[in-house]
């Protein structure tokens, strides 16, 4: 409990004893409302006073005026005791509110708690010594200790250890690591002691950059967030007035017609519709749902940008996935080459040295050797020998088709079938499934190298679940060739295949998809987050793979899965789902209570002590409700 | 220039008043105020001086939420 907390439930517990007290003294006419004073104002006199505040700053109609009006009404009604006692219960549902509100925002921000306190930093007599990891320059050397957390991204300079990245990602498999690999913040360091050498600031670190993004999500409003504003906006206002209607027109309507008016009934009436009116459960409750989805899905990984996108996602019926990186691992491999037999006929002729014509690897690999592509890549490693880049020259990259240079002043190519075409030569199409790089060296086409992509594990699992979780449509886009693209999506369940694509008909085919989805259903691509950003803002919700932390996937996405898991992405819809779900039972259940208690109200049923209680009781069930969102069953793997 | 404070607020609705409240200082482009991870993101104006504006964005708070505190 705070400070503040504590005050008042030692004025709760004075005032009740008085209330209590004063119940058996048998005073009567001024000395009663002076000994009830006593009470009312050691439980009310903030309330008085912000009551006062508001109406001279010109804010009337929040709860404390409603509550101050409602007690001196009563008070002049010459009912002393309902009118302490309906502000002490007012502060009893406060303080209960506020305690149980306080509680919730701590254990989900407790959750969401990866902010390191300080880097270690040796200084030259061996000592350590703890710094702000604020004043940590990049290329410093940091030490973590076992039990520690990693306060900045660097690389192992010495020593190996386990790392628990289960804050960030929500994998309980702890990840070795050892000298030469890249660390990120946020990580606690398990077994070994570990030398750091920072590569970015703290304030460009992994950890800050997600703490900024979860603080910053409640700020992106859901709609039914907006509702609640739009909806108080006239509610208050509608009730005050409502009020008012009732105290008035009852007793002047008796009048009319002969009866006695009945003045003070309706007033009391009317001053309890008042105090029931506040809809404060809405308007706690339905942030802290969306506050609580969002905490219970990052601790499994999972960041959510905004509430907007955690409502979207619940609506999601298109899903539409890249595949490299997202469905398959994205690593590739060369499974086989394959040499025309008039590529071999040229190699007893070839220039200079042998080393590079001696296979196919040879060319293809200095060809795509200034190429950051997978591909190129896998191409490199597969040759196994060091390339000198001085020997490439006239490198042109043709996007979507592949690349031609001058290696050893020799023309050579490496690329698709487009790429072939393209150059007007024949080559021999392969049976084989994976990505096929054909390559021709001096004008000829030299034969063909395959490279092949796995799929991830969880992929197959990861597409079922989506349908479980009552996705429509499954939809693969990629670069690689139908045939590939064929046989990954045969294989995983996916409904559609949009194949040999370049970058911009990306967009192209997931804007088609958008025109032909229905208006109230939501599609989201899932792309690793690298080269698809024009895609993941164009899409409804853009999904990417974070790579434990990629800065280009956190900036472009509106959802970022920190482990690579394609299966988190129903898991987030269920999370989705259920906090939507909670979100709506809070709302019918809050409104449908205070509609009843309104109406008993008005009809003089309930006094305005017990719809106080209704309405504390409405608030905290919401809360309770609300917190439930921050709870999510682990998803285990088959 | 944006930067952030912390501050003590009760309920989701006081922070949404001290919101609205800071928007309307002279010297603030933009602010947000998040009940839940109690903290006040204030974007200033081209050319404000943080210290006259964040003294005036106190004052409006408290005008509408007595309760309010913003910490430096």
């Amino acid at each position: 409990m705070t400070k503040k907390q504590k005050n008042v439930l030692c004025r709760i517990i004075i005032a009740s004893v008085l209330v209590l007290v004063l119940h058996y003294v048998p005073a009567e006419g001024w000395l009663q409302l002076v000994l009830y004073l006593i009470p009312y104002l050691i439980i009310g006199y903030d309330i008085l006073r912000k009551a006062i505040l508001g109406i001279l700053n010109g804010k009337v109609f929040d709860e404390n005026f409603l509550m101050a009006v409602a007690t001196v009404g009563a008070l002049l009604l010459r009912d002393y005791p309902e009118a302490a006692a309906v502000m002490l219960f007012y502060q009893i549902g406060e303080l209960f509110q506020s305690y149980a509100v306080g509680r919730s925002r701590k254990n989900i921000t407790a959750l969401m708690d990866i902010r390191p306190d300080y880097a270690n930093i040796q200084g030259e007599d061996g000592q350590l010594e703890q710094v702000d990891p604020d004043e940590v320059a990049v290329g410093t050397v940091i030490v973590v200790r076992p039990g520690e957390k990693i306060p900045i991204d660097g690389k192992v300079l010495e020593g190996s250890s386990a790392l628990n990245t289960s804050a960030l990602t929500g994998e309980s498999l702890p990840r070795e690591v050892g000298v030469g690999d890249e660390v990120i913040s946020g990580c606690v360091n398990i077994s070994g002691l570990l030398k750091v050498e920072t590569t970015k600031e703290f304030g460009e670190s992994t950890v800050s950059k997600i703490l900024d993004l979860v603080e910053n999500s409640s700020m992106k409003k859901s709609r039914s967030e907006n509702f609640i504003t739009k909806f108080a906006h006239y509610y208050t206002p509608a009730v005050c007035y409502g009020a008012a209607a009732l105290a008035v027109l009852p007793p002047v309507i008796n009048l009319l017609l002969g009866n006695p008016a009945g003045w003070s009934i309706w007033i009391t009436r009317a001053l309890t519709f008042l105090v029931t009116s506040c809809p404060c459960a809405l308007v706690i409750s339905i942030p802290l749902s969306f506050f609580g989805g969002i905490g219970g899905a990052s601790a499994q990984g999972i960041l959510i940008k905004g509430s907007n996108y955690l409502e979207n996602l619940a609506r999601t019926s298109y899903v539409v996935f890249d595949k490299t990186g997202t469905l398959t691992k994205g690593i590739f491999q060369v499974t086989r080459v394959q040499p025309s037999g008039a590529y071999e006929e040229w190699v007893k002729t070839a220039p200079g040295e042998t080393e590079i014509w001696s296979g196919l690897l040879g060319p293809a690999a200095y060809a795509e050797s200034y190429s950051s592509h997978p591909i190129a890549r896998s191409l490199r490693d597969a040759y196994g020998h060091p390339i000198e880049q001085e020997r490439v020259t006239e490198v042109e990259e043709i996007s979507g088709h592949g690349v031609k240079a001058l290696v050893d002043g020799v023309p050579v190519a490496a690329g698709n079938a487009k790429l072939m075409k393209q150059l007007g030569l024949s080559y021999e199409e392969s049976d084989d499934v994976g990505t096929v790089v054909y390559v021709a060296v001096d004008g000829n086409y030299a034969g063909y190298i395959i490279i092949s992509d796995v799929e991830k594990e969880q992929a197959a699992e990861a597409i079922q679940g989506l349908k479980a979780a009552g996705i429509r449509k499954t939809v693969m886009l990629t670069g690689d060739s139908r045939k590939v693209a064929q046989y990954i999506a045969d294989k995983l369940g996916i409904d559609e295949v949009q194949a040999e694509l370049l970058p911009a008909d990306k967009v192209t085919c997931v804007e088609k998809l958008l025109e032909e989805k229905g208006r109230k259903e939501m599609l989201a691509f899932v792309g690793d987050g690298i080269n698809d950003a024009p895609v993941l803002s164009r899409a409804d919700i853009g999904i990417a793979m974070g790579a434990m932390g990629s800065d280009a996937a956190i900036e472009a996405a509106d959802i970022v899965l920190m482990d690579d898991n394609p299966v988190k992405i129903s898991l987030a819809m269920k999370i989705s789902k259920k906090c939507l779900r909670i979100v709506y039972e809070n709302i019918v259940f809050a409104l449908a209570i205070k509609a009843i208690c309104l109406l008993l109200g008005a009809l003089g049923i309930v006094g305005m002590r017990t719809a106080i209680f209704a309405d504390v009781g409405v608030m905290v069930l919401a809360v309770l409700n609300a917190i439930r969102c921050l709870y999510v069953k682990k998803e285990t793997s088959k | 220039m944006k930067k952030k404070y912390k501050i003590e607020v009760d309920c989701a609705n006081c922070a949404m008043k001290m919101e609205e409240a800071t928007k309307k200082v002279e010297g603030v482009a933009d602010a947000t105020v998040s009940f839940m991870s109690q903290k006040m993101d204030v974007t200033f104006a081209e050319g404000a001086d943080e210290k006259t504006v964040m003294a005036a964005v106190k004052k409006a708070c408290k005008k509408v939420e007595p309760d309010c505190e913003v910490f430096d």
